[in-house]
């Protein structure tokens, strides 16, 4: 009985090239979804194997990977393919956004402004935005196709009709170059902007759904909306509790039982960063004579 | 005081650990050999091959052994071993006219040339828990009948055949799509369906298959034959110029008689549903051959209404390792996701609150 061997990055040479055809042709046509044959992973489907596939064709020597999951580095499945990875391809890795050539993510854009030798890699689970107004594969890209884009705008203004806002969150829907409906994946719709004219290559892989679409550097990228409901990212209200940082997405921590919420960086490497250049949140010991009263205060 | 969560790498290293450790189970009791599961859980291995698509019993009863005994889990194995497999040539149709038949019954004609043989099956056992299998009890070996020197199982839709009763299996030149090499659209066609309900959940099959027998895409089906056995596979040797013989599979095939369709220029006649599965599974061939008729029916001019008719449907969701995954990542971290749903909930109840508030003002007032 022969036992099994693999190649560099897992995938065989002819996936890979066939992985790379998918991705020019979607960098070719921004925002269209090109079908490929996905192959099956050695991870379960729906827990990255678009991502890893992608990463995997283009995966070279002398990249450097990083793999986050919710912003985070240590998250338990960033953890498994960035391991994935340093043992099938034997790439460095690290978890700074800015030493990384390569960074494969699920749910988000790190905080960080990418740079133009980087590609980001988005994890996707359904990449179809019209999905689920229409289950039907075949619908939908005809719609694509005509470019008939009247039922998300419809969708949309139902939720204004029936909360007073725009519900949807995540996988906030965008309009690529003026042609394309795209999801960006479950990102936050806070990180909808940092799509839009990025330095970067943005691509995009569902391995279940048998997906590769694309977002060339500098491509314009419209979040959709209304002219009386223009498009807004949340806020929070409080800084980071670790690093004191504004502006950026946070996760909320559960502290007690009894109400009691922190808020800190969704982005860690963006955090410790900024706790490494001396920034500290109101939930550290803070340093000086009137650290208590300051943590006071910031409750 | 707020710690980050760390260790991601540390729980997962030793969480493996653990599942090893609960593999193995109590290490005064030996271990399980691969003839043991391949030998004595052969109906599992043959599962996993099946929806693995990939016929190794040695590697099938690996992932079984692996799997702590959850065949989807095994399945999954076997596909993500067989995806970086190259692929080097196909074989010829396989004739299955021309099976070593180990089990072979027909509900459509009492006798067959070639005959009715039960072989080795769980029908007609009664369901009550054998106390020898609490034990190693010495077993009679298996009375096999004497295999004339050229005896003929000739397929029963090949007799009705014969008569112009049933539809013909025409024969294709074109070379079979494969469902795991290129991007499947649809209509996908049907050796891509054939090939997905190879590889889909027996479960999902069997209730789909059930589903058109309680009227959900009626088919009217009888079992023309079900049959197990092994078949050759020959494959083309272009240096060669002649087909040679590369070993033999054992498959169940399944030919479903169904539905009789009329008029046109050859009269009515009976349509067909077809099942073909690697190893020994009845459930799943049979099942098999219900949905693929039932997944025929534009062929036939009949209504799409149900499930088990809607190709998109059943193919999109018949894939048991792409359904796991899917239905399991759900127990990944969502929260940054789940932090914009509070964010926009909590401002929605915040409205709901204030204008609550207002008109609770505004009716007093105006009492």
């Amino acid at each position: 009985m022969t036992l099994p061997t693999y190649n560099f990055a897992y995938l065989d040479e002819q996936t890979k090239r066939m992985i790379r055809r998918a991705i020019l042709k979607g960098i070719a046509i921004p925002g269209y979804q090109v079908p490929f044959a996905s192959r099956e992973m050695p991870m379960p489907y729906g827990w990255g194997t678009g991502g890893v596939q992608v990463t995997a064709a283009i995966l070279g020597p002398d990249d450097v990977l990083k793999v986050i999951d919710q912003g985070a580095d240590d998250t338990t499945n960033a953890v498994s393919i960035r391991a994935f990875f340093a043992k099938t391809a034997n790439v460095a890795t690290t978890t700074k956004t800015a030493d990384a050539t390569i960074i494969q993510t699920r749910h988000r854009i790190p905080e960080e402004r990418l740079q133009a030798h980087q590609t980001l890699v988005f994890q996707v689970p359904i990449p179809e935005p019209l999905r689920f107004l229409e289950p039907r594969e075949t619908e939908t890209r005809v719609m694509h196709g005509l470019e008939e884009y009247g039922l998300v705008h419809v969708k949309l203004y139902e939720d204004i009709a029936q909360h007073g806002h725009i519900a949807t969150t995540y996988a906030y829907p965008v309009k690529v170059e003026d042609r394309y409906v795209m999801d960006p994946s479950p990102i936050p719709k806070f990180d909808n902007p940092k799509l839009g004219r990025s330095p970067a290559l943005q691509l995009f892989g569902a391995g279940r759904e048998k997906r590769i679409y694309a977002l060339p550097p500098f491509t314009e990228v419209a979040s959709l909306d209304f002219e009386d409901h223009p498009f807004t990212v949340q806020r929070f209200s409080r800084p980071c509790a670790l690093c004191n940082a504004t502006g950026v997405y946070m996760d909320e921590v559960v502290t007690d039982d009894r109400g009691g919420r922190m808020f800190v960086c969704s982005d860690t490497d963006h955090c410790e960063t900024r706790q490494a250049d001396g920034h500290r949140g109101p939930g550290l010991p803070q340093l000086g004579p009137h650290a208590a009263s300051d943590r006071e205060s910031a409750r | 005081m707020y710690v980050a969560v760390k260790g991601g790498e540390a729980a997962i290293e030793k969480a493996h650990r653990l599942l090893a450790d609960r593999r193995r189970g109590d290490r005064s009791v030996p271990a399980l050999s691969l003839e043991q599961v391949a030998g004595q859980l052969s109906l599992a291995v043959d599962r996993v091959m099946a929806e693995g698509s990939l016929y190794d019993p040695d590697l099938a009863a690996m992932a079984v052994r692996q799997s702590r005994g959850d065949l989807i889990e095994a399945i999954f194995l076997i596909r993500a071993y067989r995806t970086t497999l190259p692929r080097f040539g196909a074989t010829r149709p396989v004739e299955t006219a021309a099976m070593r038949i180990e089990r072979r019954v027909s509900a459509t004609y009492k006798d067959i040339p070639g005959g009715q043989l039960l072989g080795p099956t769980f029908d007609y056992t009664h369901r009550l828990i054998d106390p020898d299998m609490a034990g190693d009890h010495p077993v009679a070996p298996g009375a096999l009948r004497e295999m004339a020197g050229d005896a003929a199982y000739p397929r029963v839709t090949d007799i009705l055949n014969d008569e112009g009763l049933i539809e013909p299996d025409v024969a294709s030149d074109v070379e079979p799509g494969d469902l795991t090499r290129d991007p499947t659209g649809f209509p996908a066609g049907r050796d891509l369906r054939l090939q997905a309900l190879a590889r889909g959940d027996e479960g999902f099959l069997l209730s789909l298959g059930y589903s058109t027998q309680r009227g959900y895409g009626r088919t009217h089906p009888f079992v023309g034959e079900v049959r197990i056995g092994l078949v050759d596979l020959e494959i083309d040797l272009p240096e060669l110029g002649f087909a040679v013989n590369i070993g033999a599979i054992r498959v169940t095939e399944c030919q479903m008689v169904s539905q009789f369709k009329g008029g046109g220029e050859n009269g009515p006649r009976f349509t067909r549903g077809y099942g073909l599965v690697f190893g020994q599974s009845e459930r799943k061939a049979m099942a098999m051959s219900l949905v693929d008729r039932a997944l025929r029916a534009d062929e036939f001019d009949e209504n799409r209404v149900a499930p088990a008719q809607d190709e998109e449907f059943v193919l999109s969701h018949c894939d048991n390792v792409e359904a796991t995954g899917f239905v399991e990542h759900l127990k990944l971290p969502h929260y940054v996701d789940f932090q914009a749903e509070l964010d926009l909930l909590r401002m929605l109840r915040r409205e709901h609150a204030a204008k609550t508030t207002a008109e609770t003002d505004r009716q007093e007032a105006a009492e």
